[in-house]
């Protein structure tokens, strides 16, 4: 590797060749203020905040998108710098609604961070201010162009991070917006719900569609009976909303809290997903040794990528998975098996789910009979992780210092596999672990399956089952699953063997981990460390094995009788159907 | 849309869709054939050259030449170049726009006129000057335009009887 040798602020630095300024600098512990650069996305230099002067050259550069060259004498300090950074600062607030007291990020502002650094009392400049109507079509993905500051992160990251191309740049100059194309309503475009856009806003114009206040009603109704769940990669997430290292579990305090709040039942998602595993390796093994439906079997747990195969590859419904997603599974359950056995009316049960994802508001309804199955509305309410953070800090629950305690009866219990559903590859990593029990009689050698963890966009393997290979394609981030899908799609066209037997596809990078509805701030650490996290839960349950969580044997013997039976069929599958990118 | 535009729009489509980077021929074709860039138009531009909606309207809504509303029966433009914009057509644009009242760069309720300001026309010997439907009006004065407005307004008239018989 060619190594540059320049100077930054008199200090010598050695980088590899094609570094940014920017990083150049960082390696020396200076971290010069940004606003659209985002270590995930292409930088642009749109804002023009991370300016610094380069010996010989006239104007100033943004060091974000120039590479550091060789003998190159970086200045990134001094008065006439901070005055042009303030300026652009002092520019963007010109254009930006001063209301801050009423903006869901309020605090976690990265406009506000830097104009709180530069010490901006007053502003210069007019205010500039254009009337968008806030779009709340998609009660997932709230966008509030007013608050725009035009860093085109949202815009990356729905066009090139997830190739949905929900969201563009309309128009120029001061009157650039930032819609889907056309001014068409976000619901009426081709936006899968991932949410992305929203954990990458640096501002508060793409927010998740806030359900806490409902949420809340619901807990005080005396004729309600309030349950809850929580998913996987909620639990090694909420924490860094109270100060805590991202991947530190915080499952004992997330039931205890929400006890707090007022839910009667408080249930894990991922004893869903145990069951997701049970279904899911039961419908892979008829397909793998008895071929009963086609191949590969592509996961369908991530309403994201459901919506967004629905949408752009219709043509693959054949190979989705018919089985529902582990929250699903939960709300359906609570409301038959668990209201029968406990004696409660499901027309007065009200499921919550805690998800890190904005999608699964839009799952809960996007079947008019299979997210009914249980006779009612089997979820009523998803929240994201960040909406639960800000409930429990709104009831001043101190939620570090609670205690530890351990989730309700029936649909609580959940294994090693049932955890790393948060996480990419999780979900093959437990289907295959499960898939080799169905197919050998035992469990594999070591309940680790390494190939299946990584953070590359696509991962592929073979997998040795007691002689029986098995290939496996991962994906994650919508934007790798065309390369993958590609290749089935030519070998079933030259009537060759499929490429893959088992894919599994999340729509977030880094899996539900780096869900869109997670806190905000994500960067691939973080996403590696809640992940870690994860695999940790994993390693320290009492089994590793879905088909040996005592609560689900328990489920199929009293309720279901075994996986993929009919009653199974018809409370926990589903069906899909192509739907249209565009709704005009 | 009708199907004869449809036709048409899908043929300019197929004709530059091979070619990279002609996004910007294909909207010129589709725009000189209907007038205007509708929603239905650029969708057919979207399928036909595989380029995503999104992409077409980033193009189609940065360049003010393209339109994306039916203009008006009557375009009306005022040339705002730097020597019109001396010799007055800020004047130019207040007289059409109390005479119509409408804003410039929006179309009268029924369609008749559209009022638009443009960048130089190349007549600076004329200036200020204002081109309606392709006729030029040079050293105009802002009274003139509601003579301008009713001369147009017999025309139409005129058009419109003819039709009808």
């Amino acid at each position: 590797m060619t190594m540059v040798t320049a100077k930054i602020d008199g200090v010598e630095v050695k980088v590899s060749e094609g570094t940014s300024i920017l990083a150049a600098c960082k390696s020396i512990q200076v971290n010069v203020p940004t606003l659209c650069w985002h270590p995930d996305l292409c930088a642009t230099g749109a804002c023009g905040i991370c300016l610094v002067k380069v010996k010989g050259k006239a104007a100033m550069i943004r060091a974000c998108c120039v590479p550091l060259e060789q003998g190159m004498e970086v200045t990134t300090r001094d008065p006439e710098l901070v005055k042009a950074r303030r300026t652009v600062v002092e520019l963007i607030l010109s254009k930006h609604p001063n209301e801050c007291l009423t903006c869901s990020r309020n605090g976690s502002c990265e406009l506000q961070s830097l104009a709180a650094d530069f010490g901006i009392e007053h502003n210069p400049y007019p205010q500039v201010r254009f009337e968008y109507e806030r779009d709340e079509s998609t009660k997932a993905v709230v966008l509030d162009q007013a608050k725009c500051v035009m860093c085109g992160r949202c815009v990356d990251v729905c066009q090139n991070m997830q190739n949905v191309w929900a969201l563009c740049f309309m128009k120029r100059s001061i009157h650039t917006q930032m819609s889907p194309p056309g001014g068409i309503k976000l619901e009426e475009s081709p936006c899968i719900k991932c949410g992305q856009c929203s954990a990458h806003c640096p501002v508060g114009a793409i927010v998740e569609y806030d359900q806490t206040q409902e949420v809340l009603g619901q807990l005080v109704d005396p004729d309600l009976y309030c349950v809850v769940q929580i998913a996987p990669a909620v639990r090694v997430a909420i924490g860094e909303a109270f100060g805590n290292a991202p991947g530190n579990i915080d499952t004992g305090k997330l039931y205890a809290a929400l006890r707090r709040l007022g839910f009667k039942g408080v249930f894990d998602t991922n004893f869903g997903a145990d069951v997701t595993i049970m279904e899911e390796a039961t419908e892979f093994v008829q397909r793998f040794r008895d071929g009963q439906g086609k191949l590969p079997l592509i996961t369908s747990c991530c309403p994201a990528w459901v919506d967004f195969m629905e949408k752009y590859y219709p043509d693959m419904i054949g190979h989705f998975s018919t089985c529902k997603s582990p929250h699903a599974i939960v709300g359906t359950l609570a409301k038959t098996y668990w209201a029968q056995k406990n004696g409660i009316d499901p027309a007065k049960i009200r499921m919550v789910s805690i998800m890190p994802c904005t999608a699964k508001k839009y799952e809960i309804r996007r079947h008019e009979k299979d997210m009914y199955a249980s006779g009612y509305q089997d979820v009523d309410i998803s929240l994201t992780t960040r909406e639960l953070a800000r409930m429990i800090k709104q009831a001043g629950i101190a939620f570090n210092e609670l205690p530890d305690e351990t989730p309700d009866a029936l649909l609580g219990e959940y294994t090693g596999a049932g955890t790393i559903f948060g996480r990419t590859g999780g979900v093959m990593e437990a289907a295959l672990r499960t898939a080799h029990f169905m197919l050998t009689g035992e469990n594999p050698g070591s309940a680790d399956i390494k190939q299946t963890q990584g953070t590359k966009g696509i991962r592929s393997f073979e997998l040795d089952v007691k002689g029986t290979k098995i290939r496996i394609g991962i994906a994650h981030g919508t934007g790798n699953v065309e390369a993958l899908l590609k290749e089935v799609e030519q070998a079933a066209q030259k009537g060759e063997e499929p490429p893959y037997h088992f894919i599994e596809v999340m729509a977030c990078m880094g899996g539900c981990a780096g869900g869109g509805g997670q806190p905000r701030g994500v960067t691939s650490s973080i996403r590696i460390d809640r992940g870690k996290g994860l695999n940790k839960d994993d390693k320290q349950s009492k089994t590793r094995f879905s088909h040996e969580n005592e609560a689900v044997k328990k489920l199929y013997d009293e309720f279901l009788e075994h996986p993929c039976s009919q009653k199974a069929h018809e409370l926990l599958h589903t069906s899909y159907s192509a739907k249209q990118t565009y709704k005009r | 849309m009708e199907k004869e535009q449809e036709d048409q729009v899908r043929t300019a489509a197929k004709k530059w869709a091979k070619q990279r980077g002609s996004l910007v021929m294909a909207l010129h074709e589709v725009q000189g054939a209907l007038g205007f860039v509708p929603w239905d138009a650029a969708r057919i531009i979207a399928e036909e050259m595989d380029v995503p909606l999104a992409r077409i309207y980033e193009v189609v809504s940065f360049y003010s030449y393209f339109k994306l509303e039916k203009p008006g029966d009557v375009v009306i433009s005022i040339c705002d170049g730097t020597a019109c914009h001396i010799k007055g057509s800020p004047g130019l644009i207040a007289a059409f726009e109390k005479d119509l009242s409408i804003a410039c760069g929006t179309s009268t309720e029924d369609g008749m006129f559209h009022l638009q300001a443009v960048r130089c026309i190349g007549c600076c010997g004329l200036a200020p000057a204002v081109v309606v439907n392709g006729k030029t009006y040079g050293k105009v004065k802002p009274p003139e335009c509601a003579t301008i407005v009713k001369e147009w307004k017999a025309k139409m008239k005129d058009k419109m009887k003819d039709k009808v018989s």
